[in-house]
């Protein structure tokens, strides 16, 4: 009975373990493909219009908003202390860290992900795919290749853009309620930013980046079921992807802890 | 194994999980021959095209294609075989995101891609415009498959199989979810293309009705028509009922992933199997 038992303790575990094994297959073979050739420039270019140019108005808004958001907190929270001139120090950690990073990953998650994943899971339904592999194109190459490389390119980008716009809300709020001068208000920003927070800033969304292609390529790659599936692909590459968007920002907030800030 | 032949399966097995997709099926096709492969829906038809091209890859079994192993090659390795096959998908399967021409173009370039050596003989845009003549869709270069109706998807999905010359070509269903006189134009396309070309060809189809165009009906050249073919009985010394020699069609039935019948026309009408004389109406 106990041979019978066994295995059916962890049966739980082989649909999770299976489909991980599947995800790092596809990305072990996207990576793969940067360096192979036939190279599908056109693709990247065109991808990196969808996603880049297309997030940029909702990703400008979103970092004006942000920093607006925080420059009102943060300044009754610090004048209370009476320390509103470290205004400019307090936006500039909490946007280039962590704030600006997530939320344009969020963002390009809900907007790209799920593009991704639908789009993929509809060529999927449709034998498209098939079709490609059939015509002699490997699909990963020509389709999770581009999608990867133009979101590792494209997201930093937006992240150093949102965060930019986000400082100048605070400006905005600054000025408005304390009538700081831009000169204090900038060097504040400037002056305690270290070189490591600027390169978890962007390190950052590098890592999101690939989050969001490659989870999005995943559903849509393994998409069945005609249109419910798609729509069903859609979902679960959102709601992963953004997920991991917070694991990996924990852990990558660890490791500089623990590799750069307790040296 | 035949010099000539083509596409040979043997005893090829596969499970979707607990369901069998394909159960110990074995066939050949040789140069210029047709197989019209009937079966209900989910009887492994499809199955057994994507084996043929390794799209999917068999449990067991060797699959041999141009006396090439299919089985024991790598995705790599096939992207060269599979450019010598056309296919065409039950929806067509053209890609959305690009017009017309770009879809028919498609092959032609990737060849390149792969082959930078090959020479084009001929103009691409030119060989283009002679698949999509072909089919007699020159007019819709520009257009989207989305603008499309069901049976013009179908034909421009032809061209695009056929547009590198391939010496075989897979017709996933081609009439499915078709009215009678599109259904028609599409088996005459291919009829044309078969007697144009010469190719060997697997028509999976649930009618009869296709099987039966294509197994007595030929293209006249002359003509430009489809018409019947000479009967045998015609032809001093035939034997009688049979078929003129060059049409060499012959039948497979799948049930369940089984092949429950390999033969000719007459055979398959002779046929006294249940599920077998459903299909012959």
């Amino acid at each position: 009975m106990a041979a019978v038992g066994e295995p059916a303790l962890l049966d739980f575990l082989k649909t999770p373990v299976a489909t991980f094994q599947d995800f790092v297959v596809l990305s072990g073979r996207a990576f793969g493909n940067i360096f192979r050739s036939p190279h599908y420039t056109d693709d990247i270019f065109l991808q990196m219009d969808v996603i880049g140019i297309g997030s940029l108005p909702i990703v400008m808004f979103i970092g004006l908003f942000s920093g607006l958001i925080m420059g009102l907190q943060s300044s009754r929270a610090l004048a209370t202390y009476g320390q509103q001139d470290q205004m400019g120090e307090i936006l500039a950690f909490t946007l280039i860290r962590e704030l600006g990073p997530v939320l344009v990953a969020l963002l390009v998650a809900g907007r790209n992900a799920s593009g991704i994943a639908s789009e993929i899971g509809s060529m999927r339904v449709t034998e498209q795919i098939d079709a490609m592999r059939a015509l002699g194109t490997d699909p990963i190459k020509k389709l999770v290749t581009p999608r990867l490389i133009a979101t590792a390119v494209v997201l930093p980008l937006l992240t150093i853009i949102a965060d930019f716009i986000g400082l100048l809300g605070g400006y905005f709020i600054a000025w408005s309620l304390f009538s700081m001068p831009a000169s204090q208000y900038w060097t504040s920003v400037y002056q305690d930013l270290a070189f490591n927070d600027v390169v978890q800033g962007l390190v950052k969304p590098f890592a999101f980046a690939i989050i969001i292609a490659l989870v999005g390529c995943f559903y849509g790659m393994r998409t069945t079921g005609g249109t419910q599936g798609v729509g069903r692909a859609t979902t679960t590459a959102v709601v992963t992807s953004s997920m991991w968007i917070f694991v990996a920002s924990y852990f990558i907030d660890l490791a500089i802890l623990i590799f750069v800030n307790l040296r | 194994m035949t010099p000539d032949s083509i596409l040979r399966f043997e005893n090829v097995n596969l499970h979707f999980g607990d369901a069998p997709a394909l159960v110990d099926v074995s066939f050949e096709l040789k140069q210029g021959e047709t197989r019209v492969v009937l079966g209900a829906a989910g009887s492994g038809k499809t199955t057994l095209l994507k084996c043929a091209i390794g799209l999917t890859r068999p449990d067991s079994g060797r699959i041999l294609l141009f006396d090439r192993e299919v089985t024991a090659l790598k995705e790599s390795q096939l992207f060269e075989l599979r450019a010598r096959v056309g296919v065409l998908f039950q929806e067509g399967g053209l890609f959305d995101s690009m017009t017309v021409a770009e879809n028919v173009e498609y092959p032609l370039v990737n060849q390149a891609v792969h082959h930078a050596a090959i020479a084009h003989n001929g103009d691409l845009a030119e060989r283009v415009r002679e698949a999509l003549r072909f089919v007699e869709l020159e007019q819709t270069l520009d257009r989207f498959p989305s603008q499309l109706s069901g049976g013009m998807r179908r034909r421009v999905g032809i061209a695009r199989a056929v547009v590198t010359e391939p010496a075989l070509v897979l017709y996933d269903s081609p009439t499915a979810g078709l009215d009678p006189i599109t259904a028609n134009t599409i088996i005459n396309l291919i009829i044309k293309e078969r007697d144009l070309r010469n190719t060997a060809a697997i028509i999976v189809t649930y009618r009869y009705q296709d099987g039966h165009l294509v197994a007595n009906f030929r293209y006249n050249p002359n003509s430009g028509h489809i018409e019947p073919a000479a009967r045998i009985d015609d032809i001093p010394g035939g034997t009688p009922g049979g078929v003129e020699d060059p049409l060499k069609t012959e039948f497979l039935v799948m049930n369940e992933g089984r092949l429950v019948f390999e033969g000719s026309q007459e055979q398959l009408r002779a046929s006294s199997d249940p599920y077998v004389r459903k299909f012959v109406k």
